[in-house]
């Protein structure tokens, strides 16, 4: 259908978009190598030695903790409210139901600064109750964009389920526990991993909304952006970031493999 | 006898859940709410909730002296908004910039998406997804250093280009380097969706196009580009808004300020003046909102 030279020079345009993209992610963590403190190229030396340090470093480690629980706790809350929502959008018709995925991709869809104002303003200036920032806050805002991750990806799976399955499990005598529990969920399970690993990969990063949300207490993604800021220990910082990239292109890629049409009902 | 009764006792808890779940199945309207209450209920009362307390205390005021909230109905956050001619600035620097980094991303994107769609075997295009994917999901603060390395005068780009015998550039902290970091952190959001939008042409519009005599680039502005639209207006939507709502990518690699930095500074900063914050975040919202009834005109929500 294209000419040759055509072909050819949309071969040669996508190697330059894909070394455009991951250029700077490996310089990034060939610099978590660099023995001299100076961070300039090319890398004075090899050396390991940071790593050591930055392993030492009582804030970075603190900080990770916190990231980490928040994670957890905001990806549990995703998974919950994403599936409940994916399963009545896929499996009911009502009125609505459109508005119901407009609403729940608002939070990524609109400029990361509106949410964080909005919640901080909501902690503090609400007329009920006031909220102190504690891990809590920062869990409900991860928690609150994280929901859509879930969603999609459940809903993307209940799409390619016929609901026959469902009614056929309900004609052979099964309840509506052994159906979830023995035919919806297996279909659905690759996809709530994925959403899963892909929400905490979110929430491990997320720094835009967190900043809004975390009051003084320091999250990884905030520790990284104080040091950048002030320019204090880059070696460290060079480090930590090479960590942060494995830790979330890791579950990232596990959920594109998971996700990669493997349900055990496969469409094609 | 005792194991009987334990019989009779399972029975009736089993017969009781089935009695329950057969309730339900006859009431699917008790099922949805079931489900939809709680999701909508975090929804509201954190999000929606959230958004019109935000909206509410844009007519707050702060008190001079006191620094402390005043609760009175006033326009003049919103005055100051309009009249101030460096906060018009800065709200007409970021559309601006936002504006370049989505054409840029959907140049960039549109031919990469076309070779990963209609030329790439099965093989190379499940490579290509995953290697767009994984840089959209790696650290996002780490992307934004990794550019500020590269730009540095001692950093990656100069040192190349004294390779092949280029002058050097200057770009680190300057508008230049704001444009390029944005262009390269939201470039997989575009490529995505028109990726999608792409693998969706049926191969006999091609075929349809060919035999009614048109010539590749025929083809590629009357069948591609009208296809691809949807997509290209589905990732507009986050590249557009992403750029709106960053102030950090400008506060660590640029040298002015964007709406963000302004709505930050405001809240947590040492300009302590949320009220005005709040109206000035309605601008990226009002401008948002307008963007996302386009494109819901031009049918980018079915390409999400």
């Amino acid at each position: 259908m294209e000419t040759t030279a055509t072909r050819i020079s949309l071969r040669i345009w996508t190697l330059l978009v894909v070394l455009f993209l991951w250029i700077p992610l490996v310089l990034i963590c060939v610099y978590a190598f660099n023995s001299s403190n100076i961070q300039s190229w090319p890398i004075a030396g090899f050396s390991t030695k940071w790593f050591d340090t930055a392993w030492h470093n009582q804030d970075a480690r603190s900080a990770l903790v916190l990231s980490l629980k928040a994670a957890g706790f905001a990806t549990s809350i995703a998974l919950l409210l994403g599936t409940a929502a994916a399963t009545a959008v896929s499996r009911f018709r009502f009125f609505g139901r459109d508005t119901i995925t407009f609403l729940l991709v608002l939070p990524i869809a609109l400029p990361g600064v509106v949410t964080g104002i909005a919640l901080n303003s909501f902690f503090s200036n609400n007329p009920i109750h006031h909220i102190t920032p504690s891990l809590r806050t920062i869990v409900i805002g991860h928690a609150t964009f994280c929901i859509v991750i879930v969603y999609n990806n459940v809903v993307a799976r209940l799409r390619r389920t016929q609901t026959s399955l469902t009614e056929a499990s309900m004609d052979l005598g099964a309840d509506g526990w052994q159906t979830f529990r023995f035919v919806t969920l297996p279909v659905v399970s690759t996809a709530l991993v994925a959403g899963a690993l892909l929400a905490f990969a979110l929430s491990l990063d997320e720094v835009i909304v967190t900043t809004f949300t975390a009051g003084a207490q320091t999250t990884l993604p905030i520790w990284i952006l104080g040091n950048l800021r002030l320019g204090q220990q880059l070696p460290q910082v060079n480090v930590v970031v090479f960590f942060v990239i494995v830790m979330t292109v890791i579950p990232v890629a596990i959920a594109a493999r998971l996700t990669r049409d493997t349900g055990i009902l496969r469409r094609r | 006898m005792a194991s009987q009764a334990y019989e009779a006792g399972r029975r009736t808890s089993s017969t009781a859940r089935r009695r329950l779940s057969a309730a339900l199945w006859r009431r699917p309207w008790l099922r949805a709410l079931g489900l939809l209450v709680p999701p909508l209920g975090w929804m509201v009362i954190f999000y929606l909730a959230a958004l019109a307390v935000l909206f509410v205390s844009a007519f707050w005021s702060i008190d001079s002296f006191t620094g402390k909230l005043t609760h009175a109905w006033t326009w003049a956050n919103f005055h100051t908004l309009v009249s101030d001619p460096t906060y018009r600035q800065i709200a007409f620097r970021t559309i601006w910039m936002a504006a370049a980094v989505t054409a840029t991303d959907a140049v960039i994107a549109l031919p990469f998406a076309y070779f990963m769609a209609r030329i790439a075997s099965p093989r190379l295009r499940t490579t290509l997804f995953v290697l767009v994917l994984l840089p959209l999901w790696s650290s996002y603060l780490a992307r934004i250093y990794a550019w500020r390395l590269i730009l540095n005068h001692d950093g990656a780009l100069n040192w190349s280009l004294a390779k092949i015998g280029l002058p050097q550039q200057g770009w680190a902290f300057t508008s230049v380097a704001m444009w390029i970091v944005f262009s390269y952190i939201w470039l997989p959001f575009m490529i995505l969706p028109v990726y999608a939008a792409l693998e969706r042409i049926p191969d006999s519009y091609f075929e349809a196009s060919r035999d009614l005599g048109a010539r590749g680039w025929t083809t590629f502005r009357r069948v591609v580009v009208p296809l691809a639209l949807p997509g290209i207006v589905a990732g507009s939507i986050f590249t557009f808004s992403l750029t709106l709502g960053d102030y950090i990518t400008p506060s660590l690699v640029g040298n002015v300020d964007f709406i963000g930095n302004v709505i930050y500074r405001n809240v947590l900063g040492l300009t302590n003046n949320l009220p005005f914050a709040a109206a000035y975040a309605t601008v990226p919202l009002v401008v948002m909102a307008l963007y996302l009834a386009v494109a819901k005109r031009l049918g980018a929500f079915e390409a999400l």
